[in-house]
């Protein structure tokens, strides 16, 4: 019988703070900008400088934690991380070795619509490194690198999950829920093609049954939730197959090949991480007092979950609507500021979820922007109108078409277009009564019990209308006139 | 006594080149300087919390400010190799 094995995975998330300055300094954090344009002589790390904590990436750090359900520590320091690596100026990063900012939390996900909790081990905050760009094809070929510092000393979490992700799905929703907590508290953008959200993988896999972890590897460039699910898909199928082939797994770091859709091994020079942490002299210890912990608990937003909590039992709304739409923080707010304009809280999920995401997919245009041309009013005004009866979900889709390109509230569009959904009996009768006349055959079958041939005869009568009839009218007014 | 190879683990992480000769007078000196150390060894700390700071101070923090950078050229201006805006590096492995 073949041997069923189990996939353990734990993650590293790393993501960027939202702070106007460094974690140590004062330049600036944006993104962008020429080479080697936001440093200065503390980043750099040039002798004789004093970094300073940044008051703002603690409070961040802090927040974070507690979204994520840690112990905040009440004594926090940081350490020196020592290695030579051309994207650290000082050849050592300031981080948090042994007294991180927060520890023992949690998050849940829904797998298969079963909740799952995942424990995070700890978040410590970090400065991140700067940029390299390789000369040539590959870094192995590559005769020099080009340096930009940049990004050095911008404020990062770290983020360590337990090792009890079970599948490259489990880790995806992982990923996914976590930039949701990080957007909702407001501490980063988590742009991962901007890199202000990365994420690591550790991945073994062991025979169902057997105690100790199996060997594990480190996988790196992921990019993508996807690249994410598919590189950890990848390498649980190729450490089976090692094992499979009675070989051994090597412990080592992988880096996922988005083109190719494989993992492929780092291993330059056989050298074992040696860090020799230690406190860093420069920087003062940080006592958190519980009331600066409540202070900032007392700043936390509802939380995705809370959310979605409240979708399903104050509107009514399926876990699947409420998990998408609360997903993304910017879409959530969206839909909320549209409930304030409708009742109709299901008809309005499935425009958001439907028409509106695939309107933002398109045009890559962010429902929060001040350019965005359907403010949530003028959707929810859309999804009354079709209510009220006024018209038809046919041509909704039609006036939706004319709200991004004009940026009109739907009554406008309507009215300008005189696309106004006829109700009125009379009106529609002397078409249906056209439509009759015009099609003996179908009356026949109708009449003959071929319940199906009505469709056909809407169909006439609505395209005679130009869409407009209202379809229930329509209908009702057939069968009574068929009789 | 160090061993050679634990002189030179520490000299690749140091990032020096070591002759024969030096990693045996390293070997020596840095042995001599751990047995100094060694008398730290004798003091009681079980109750002595460790220490994060040779001063007793706590929360120096600075508000999220952005000031004046650094003009490129002046931060390039000691750079052993440079191109355009960054600097230049050997290749790294």
């Amino acid at each position: 019988m073949a041997i069923q094995y189990e996939i353990v995975i734990g993650l590293e998330v790393h993501s960027e703070l939202k702070t106007a300055s460094k974690i140590f300094c004062c330049s600036s954090t944006e993104f962008g900008g020429d080479p080697n344009t936001h440093i200065c002589p503390v980043c750099l790390g040039l002798p004789g400088v004093l970094p300073v904590t940044n008051k703002k990436v603690v409070e961040f750090g802090i927040k974070a934690g507690l979204a994520l359900n840690c112990t905040i520590a009440e004594f926090s320091k940081f350490d020196r991380k020592n290695y030579y690596y051309p994207d650290l100026p000082k050849n050592y990063q300031i981080s948090q070795y042994d007294l991180p900012i927060a520890e023992h939390g949690y998050l849940d996900i829904t797998v298969d619509g079963q909740q799952k909790r995942i424990g995070i081990t700890r978040v410590h905050m970090e400065e991140d490194a700067g940029k390299l760009v390789h000369e040539g094809e590959t870094m192995a070929t590559s005769r020099y690198s080009l340096v930009d510092y940049n990004r050095t000393g911008v404020p990062l979490v770290e983020i360590v999950s337990e090792p009890e992700i079970s599948s490259p799905e489990e880790a995806r929703l992982y990923l996914e829920k976590m930039k949701a907590i990080l957007q909702y508290t407001d501490v980063s953008d988590c742009k991962m093609e901007e890199g202000s959200l990365r994420c690591d993988a550790n991945i073994s896999v062991r025979p169902v049954g057997q105690k100790e972890f199996g060997t594990r590897t480190e996988l790196k460039n992921m990019n993508s939730f996807r690249a994410l699910q598919k590189a950890l898909e990848y390498e649980a199928e190729r450490q089976i197959e090692v094992l499979e082939d009675g070989g051994r797994v090597i412990q080592e770091t992988r880096t996922w090949d988005e083109a190719r859709g494989i993992t492929l091994s780092m291993r330059s020079k056989e050298e074992a991480h040696d860090y020799r942490y230690f406190p860093d002299p420069d920087l003062v210890p940080m006592v958190i007092s519980q009331q600066w912990i409540e202070e900032i608990r007392q700043t936390l937003p509802e939380l995705p979950d809370a959310r979605k909590e409240r979708y399903v039992t104050d509107y009514a709304l399926p876990v699947y609507d409420a998990e998408v739409i609360t997903g993304s923080k910017e879409l959530s707010d969206y839909f909320d500021e549209g409930l304030k304009h409708t009742a109709n809280a299901k008809a309005l999920s499935n425009w958001v979820m439907g028409e509106l995401l695939k309107y933002i997919n398109t045009s890559g245009l962010s429902v929060a922007g001040v350019d965005f041309p359907i403010p949530p009013a003028n959707l929810a005004e859309l999804v009354e109108l079709i209510d009220r009866g006024d018209i038809s979900g046919k041509i909704a889709k039609d006036v939706f078409a004319d709200m991004q390109e004009k940026g009109e509230r739907p009554s406008v569009i309507i009215e300008a277009r005189g696309l106004k959904q006829i109700s009125d009996e009379g009106a529609i009768a002397a078409v249906v009564n056209e439509v009759i006349a015009k099609n003996p055959q179908s009356v026949e079958d109708f009449r003959n019990g071929k319940d199906k041939a009505i469709g056909f005869l809407v169909g006439q009568v609505m395209k005679a209308t130009k869409g407009q009839a209202n379809p229930g009218v329509v209908n009702q007014l057939l069968r009574d006139k068929m009789k | 006594m160090l061993t050679k190879e634990q002189v030179e683990h520490v000299a690749l992480l140091g990032r020096l080149e070591l002759s024969d000769a030096e990693k045996e007078t390293y070997a020596t000196q840095l042995s001599d300087i751990l047995e100094y150390f060694e008398a730290l060894n004798k003091i009681d700390t079980e109750n002595i919390p460790p220490t994060a700071h040779v001063l007793p101070i706590k929360n120096v923090f600075r508000e999220d400010k952005v000031s004046e950078h650094l003009d490129n050229e002046m931060a390039l201006a000691n750079a052993p190799a440079k191109e355009g805006n960054s600097f230049k590096v050997p290749r790294i492995i």
